[in-house]
C-alpha cells in the first residue's frame, strides 16, 4: 500500500470509529426496555418508524434520491408478513421478517430502474406513482388483502419459539429495538465503507462521480434495493407487532410523514431518522391529546417553519449540539482515564 | 362511448384549468408547488359560501371565486413562497406539503369535514340530447368556459407584451433579467393568476370532483400528472395531457371500475420512463 492510500485508509477508519455519543445513545435505547415499561407501545411504534426513516436516509441523505414512495416497500412487506403468518406459511417471525425484507428488496430492485432517469420531480412522481399503484392493487384484490377492513386474523408465533408477543408490547419492543439495532449496524457499516463514500460522491455530483470511475447507476440500484429491504422490514415489524395490516400502510401520508421525520432529525448521518422518529412520535402523541382532530395542522405548520428557518441552519444546530455532546463524552472519558495514566506514569520512570 | 368521450373531455378541460397555473410556476421558477390544490379548494369553498349562504348568483360567484383565490395566491406568493424559490427541491416539497396539511386541517375546522355542494341554477341541470348522445348541460358549460379560457390564455401568451415577457422568462430566466424584464413581478402576477384559475376550476368542479377538506391531497396527484406528462415548456402540452388524462380516467373507471385509478398511474409511469421530460416537451428541461 502506498503511503497516501494508507493515510486515507487510516483517516477513514478513524472517522468510522464509535463515538461516545453513539454508545450512549444505544445504551439509553436498550435501557428503556427496563426503565420505561409503561411506554412500550409507543416506543415500539417509534422503533419501527426509526427503521423506516433509516431506510429513507440511506437513499435521500446518502444518495440524494428524493422519494415519496417508500411506503410501497413498507406496505408490500407488511402485507407479505401478514399473509405468511395468517396462512402459517412461515411460522417463525424472524424468518418471516427476513423474507419480507427480501420481498421488498426484490420490489426495490425492479423499481430502482425507474428512478435512474429524470429530474427530482420525475423521480418524485414515479416513486409516488408506484406506491399509489400498489395501493390501488391492494384495494382491488380485497379478497387477499382484506381491502378497507384490513387484514385480520393474523396470529404471530413466538419469536424463535421462546418469546410470546404480549398485549403490553414488552416483547414487541425488545424485538423491534433489536431488529433496529442490527439494521443500524448494517447501515453504519455500509455508509462508512468505500461503497458509502462513492454514494456521497454521486450525491455531490453524479457526472463527476462517473468521471472518476464510479459506476453511478449500479450504485444507485444497489442502495435503492437495500433501502427498500430496510423499509420492508419496518413494514413487517409493524404487521407482526400489531397483528394487523390495513391499506394505510401504502398511503401517501405515510411517505410524507416519513420525510418530515427525517427532516426533523436531519439527513445524512444515520441518527437523523432515529432521533427524528423519537421527537415526531412523542410530539404527535402530545399534540393528538391536545387536539385529536386537527393535529395535522400543527404538523404542517412545523414543516413550513422548518423550511422557512432553513434546514442548513438546523443542520448547523445539530452539528453544534452533536459537537457539544461529543466534547462532553470525550471529556468525561478523558477525565476517567487521566488518573490511571497519572498513576501509571511514575512506574515507568 | 361518445358519452364517455364527452364526459372525459369535460373532466380533462377542468383538470387543465386547475393545473395550468401549476405548470407555469413549475416551468418558470422550477418550483414544485404541491399546494396548488389548496387554492383550488379555496375557490370551491369560496363559491359555496357565496352562493349557498349569502345568495350570490352562480354566474357572479365564479368570477368572485377567481378574484378571491388570485388575491390569496398573490398574498401567499409575496409573503411565503418568495423565500423558498432558491431552495433545493426537497425544501419546496416539504414546504408545500406542510401548506397542504395546514389547509386540510384548517378547512376541516372552519367548514366541517362533510362534502359540500354548490347550488347550481335550475337552468344548468338536466341534459341535452344531440344525435342520441346525452350531454349534461353543466358539463357542456364547463367545456365552453374552459375552452374560452384556454383560448384566451393562448392569446395572452402569444400576442401580448406580458405574454412575451413570460415566455422569455420561462425560456431563460437569466437572459430575461438581463434584458430588463422584472422576472419576480412577472412571476408574482402569473402565480396569482394561476391560483385564481385553480380557484375557478375548483368552483366549477365542485359538482364533478366533489369538495371536501381532503381535496388538495386527493387531486394533487392528478395535477402533478398533468404537469409532468405534459411538460412545462408550453400550455399546449399540459392541455393535451389533461384531455388525455380526463378521457383515460373516465374510460378506465367505466370499463374497469374495480381497478380505480390504477390505469392512470400506470400510464404516467410508462410515459415518464420513456420521456422523462414529458410527452410534449421541446427539449431537455433545465
Amino acid at each position: 500500500m502506498t503511503p497516501l492510500a494508507a493515510d486515507v485508509a487510516q483517516r477513514l477508519r478513524r472517522r468510522a470509529r464509535w463515538s461516545g455519543f453513539e454508545i450512549a445513545f444505544w445504551v439509553v435505547a436498550f435501557a428503556s426496555i427496563w426503565l420505561l415499561p409503561q411506554k412500550h407501545l409507543i416506543l415500539t411504534e417509534t422503533a419501527i418508524l426509526a427503521l423506516f426513516a433509516l431506510s429513507l436516509d440511506l437513499i435521500l441523505g446518502y444518495a440524494g434520491i428524493i422519494s415519496l414512495g417508500q411506503a410501497a416497500f413498507f406496505g408490500t412487506a407488511g402485507y407479505f408478513a401478514g399473509l405468511v403468518a395468517k396462512y402459517g406459511l412461515i411460522n417463525d417471525p424472524v424468518l418471516a421478517l427476513v423474507c419480507s425484507g427480501l420481498v421488498a428488496a426484490a420490489l426495490g430492485f425492479v423499481t430502482s430502474f425507474l428512478v435512474l432517469r429524470g429530474s427530482d420531480l420525475t423521480r418524485l412522481m414515479v416513486t409516488l406513482g408506484v406506491s399509489l399503484m400498489l395501493g390501488e392493487l391492494a384495494n382491488r384484490y380485497s379478497n387477499i388483502t382484506g381491502g378497507a377492513d384490513g387484514l385480520q386474523g393474523i396470529t404471530v408465533a413466538p419469536i424463535l419459539g421462546l418469546f410470546q408477543f404480549d398485549m403490553f408490547g414488552h416483547t414487541g419492543y425488545a424485538y423491534c429495538l433489536s431488529v433496529l439495532f442490527v439494521c443500524f449496524l448494517v447501515a453504519r457499516r455500509l455508509v462508512y465503507s468505500p461503497f458509502g463514500l462513492s454514494l456521497r460522491a454521486i450525491k455531490g455530483n453524479a457526472l463527476r462521480a462517473g468521471a472518476v470511475g464510479i459506476p453511478v447507476n449500479a450504485r444507485l440500484v444497489a442502495i435503492y434495493t437495500i433501502s427498500a429491504g430496510f423499509a420492508g422490514m419496518a413494514g413487517a415489524l409493524l404487521t407482526q407487532t400489531t397483528a394487523f395490516c390495513s391499506l394505510d400502510v401504502l398511503s401517501l401520508e405515510r411517505s410524507a410523514d416519513l420525510l418530515l421525520v427525517l427532516i426533523i432529525g436531519g439527513t445524512g448521518y444515520l441518527y437523523g431518522g432515529l432521533i427524528g422518529a423519537v421527537i415526531y412520535k412523542f410530539m404527535q402523541d402530545w399534540i393528538a391529546t391536545l387536539t385529536p382532530q386537527y393535529w395535522q395542522f400543527w404538523i404542517g405548520l412545523l414543516l413550513v417553519a422548518i423550511v422557512l428557518v432553513g434546514r442548513d441552519r438546523m443542520a448547523a444546530w445539530h452539528e453544534a449540539a452533536r459537537a457539544a455532546l461529543a466534547r462532553f463524552f470525550t471529556g468525561a472519558m478523558a477525565w476517567r482515564r487521566r488518573p490511571a495514566l497519572g498513576g501509571a506514569a511514575p512506574d515507568r520512570r | 362511448m361518445l358519452t364517455i368521450l364527452f364526459d372525459g373531455t369535460a373532466y380533462g378541460m377542468l383538470l387543465f384549468v386547475l393545473a395550468c397555473g401549476l405548470s407555469v410556476t413549475l416551468g418558470l421558477m422550477n418550483f414544485i408547488n404541491l399546494a396548488h390544490g389548496a387554492f383550488a379548494m379555496a375557490g370551491g369553498y369560496c363559491t359555496v359560501v357565496l352562493v349557498n349562504r349569502i345568495g350570490v348568483p352562480f354566474a357572479l360567484g365564479l368570477p368572485l371565486a377567481f378574484l378571491a383565490t388570485a388575491l390569496l395566491g398573490g398574498l401567499f406568493e409575496r409573503t411565503l413562497y418568495v423565500h423558498v424559490y432558491a431552495r433545493p427541491h426537497l425544501d419546496q416539497v416539504l414546504f408545500t406539503i406542510g401548506l397542504v396539511f395546514m389547509s386540510v386541517a384548517a378547512t376541516d375546522y372552519v367548514m366541517g369535514s362533510s362534502q359540500q355542494f354548490v347550488r347550481i341554477p335550475e337552468a344548468l341541470a338536466g341534459q341535452f340530447n344531440v344525435f342520441g348522445i346525452g350531454m349534461g348541460k353543466y358539463r357542456l358549460l364547463i367545456i365552453v368556459v374552459c375552452g374560452v379560457l384556454t383560448a384566451a390564455l393562448q392569446l395572452i401568451l402569444a400576442k401580448t407584451r406580458f405574454g412575451s415577457r413570460l415566455r422569455a422568462a420561462v425560456d431563460d430566466q437569466r437572459v430575461a433579467r438581463g434584458l430588463g424584464i422584472n422576472v419576480g413581478a412577472v412571476f408574482g402576477i402569473t402565480f396569482a393568476f394561476g391560483s385564481g384559475l385553480a380557484g375557478l376550476g375548483g368552483a366549477l368542479g365542485a359538482e364533478i370532483l366533489g369538495l371536501d377538506p381532503t381535496f388538495p391531497l386527493k387531486y394533487m396527484i392528478y395535477f402533478l400528472i398533468v404537469v409532468t406528462v405534459g411538460g412545462t415548456s408550453s400550455i399546449t402540452g399540459p392541455f393535451l395531457a389533461s384531455i388525455l388524462l380526463g378521457i383515460g380516467d373516465v374510460a378506465g373507471k367505466y370499463y374497469v371500475p374495480t381497478l380505480g385509478a390504477f390505469v392512470i398511474y400506470a400510464i404516467m409511469i410508462v410515459v415518464l420512463i420513456v420521456r422523462p421530460q414529458g410527452l410534449f416537451a421541446r427539449g431537455p428541461a433545465r
